[in-house]
């Protein structure tokens, strides 16, 4: 058996904070791969690589990038077909 | 295993053979996009693909046929470790792509798992790589890339795709896993091309 070397969705909060004002971790997204839906904290989370990325806990398809270079971070969203954050406080 | 103590970070035994920005390590860091392919070498197999779409494929016994190399070379991660004089055994892309007819500039790197890495077709030629499946004498983990990957030491180590599985070969010059997301569109450590723009 070899270990996961993955973390949960919930290990992206911090990174996402930089862009996002609301915790997008709750938020309920779709896989473009496999069109799961699922809060992003369900997903897997690949943190020791050159940057952050986040996949599908069904077809373990990319969600999201995170790139912090030296002057810009680049955020990829293509993976997520949407991210569906409530209106609703708490 | 496979992290990289954060209190090792001098430069004993570097010096001059480190390039810009990097530390010596002596573990062997593991980095991963995803998770690990477990692809057995019944199952393995590499294919080249021209510009004209004609297509050119090894499995592994005739990967073991051809003439293989002992590769001595230090490697340098864009997360700033290097690694010096790792031994491996592989194939010389000079050996596999000797019966191919191509004139197209640029390779795409492709990975069981869909990771891909774009390099210059020369920086793949003139002894400069190889499809590596030993390292340090046994055979290549799948942590590492096992059954083999792709080994391109002058450039960045995200260029030596591990679990390699095929070469597009195109004429105009596509961007990678990495170089789409912010990374250098080339990788030269002793540039410090780390970053689109460096």
């Amino acid at each position: 058996m070899t270990q996961a070397n993955y973390l949960d969705g919930n290990a992206a909060a911090g990174a996402l904070s930089e862009f996002f004002a609301v915790d997008i971790t709750a938020a309920v997204g779709q896989c473009n791969g496999c069109g799961r839906t699922g809060v992003f904290a369900e997903a897997r989370l690949y943190v020791d690589a050159p940057g952050l990325v986040a996949r599908c806990a069904g077809c373990d398809g990319v969600l999201l990038r995170v790139v912090t270079t030296t002057n810009d971070t680049y955020l990829d969203l293509r993976g997520l077909t949407y991210l569906r954050i409530s209106n609703s406080p708490g | 295993m496979g992290i990289v103590s954060s209190g090792f970070t001098g430069r004993r035994g570097g010096g001059k053979d480190l390039p810009p920005g990097q530390y010596l390590t002596h573990e062997f860091p593991v980095l991963s996009a995803g998770p690990t392919p477990h692809i057995l070498t019944d199952h393995w197999e590499f294919t080249v693909t021209t510009e004209s779409g004609e297509k050119y494929k090894w499995d592994w016994a005739a990967l073991m046929a051809l003439p293989s190399e002992e590769i001595t070379k230090d490697i340098h991660c864009v997360t700033r470790w290097s690694k010096l004089q790792t031994t491996w055994k592989g194939v010389s892309l000079d050996t596999l792509l000797a019966d191919v007819e191509t004139g197209a500039d640029f390779a795409m790197a492709h990975s069981y798992g869909g990771y891909t890495t774009n390099v210059p077709l020369d920086d793949l030629l003139d002894g400069q790589s190889w499809i590596a499946y030993e390292y340090d004498g046994e055979p290549l983990d799948p942590e590492h890339g096992g059954p083999a990957r792709l080994l391109v030491p002058h450039l960045y180590f995200w260029k030596s795709a591990k679990w390699v599985r095929g070469l597009v070969l195109s004429d105009t010059e596509d961007l990678g896993f990495w170089e789409t997301a912010g990374y250098h569109e080339y990788g030269d450590p002793w540039k410090e091309q780390r970053y689109a723009g460096d």
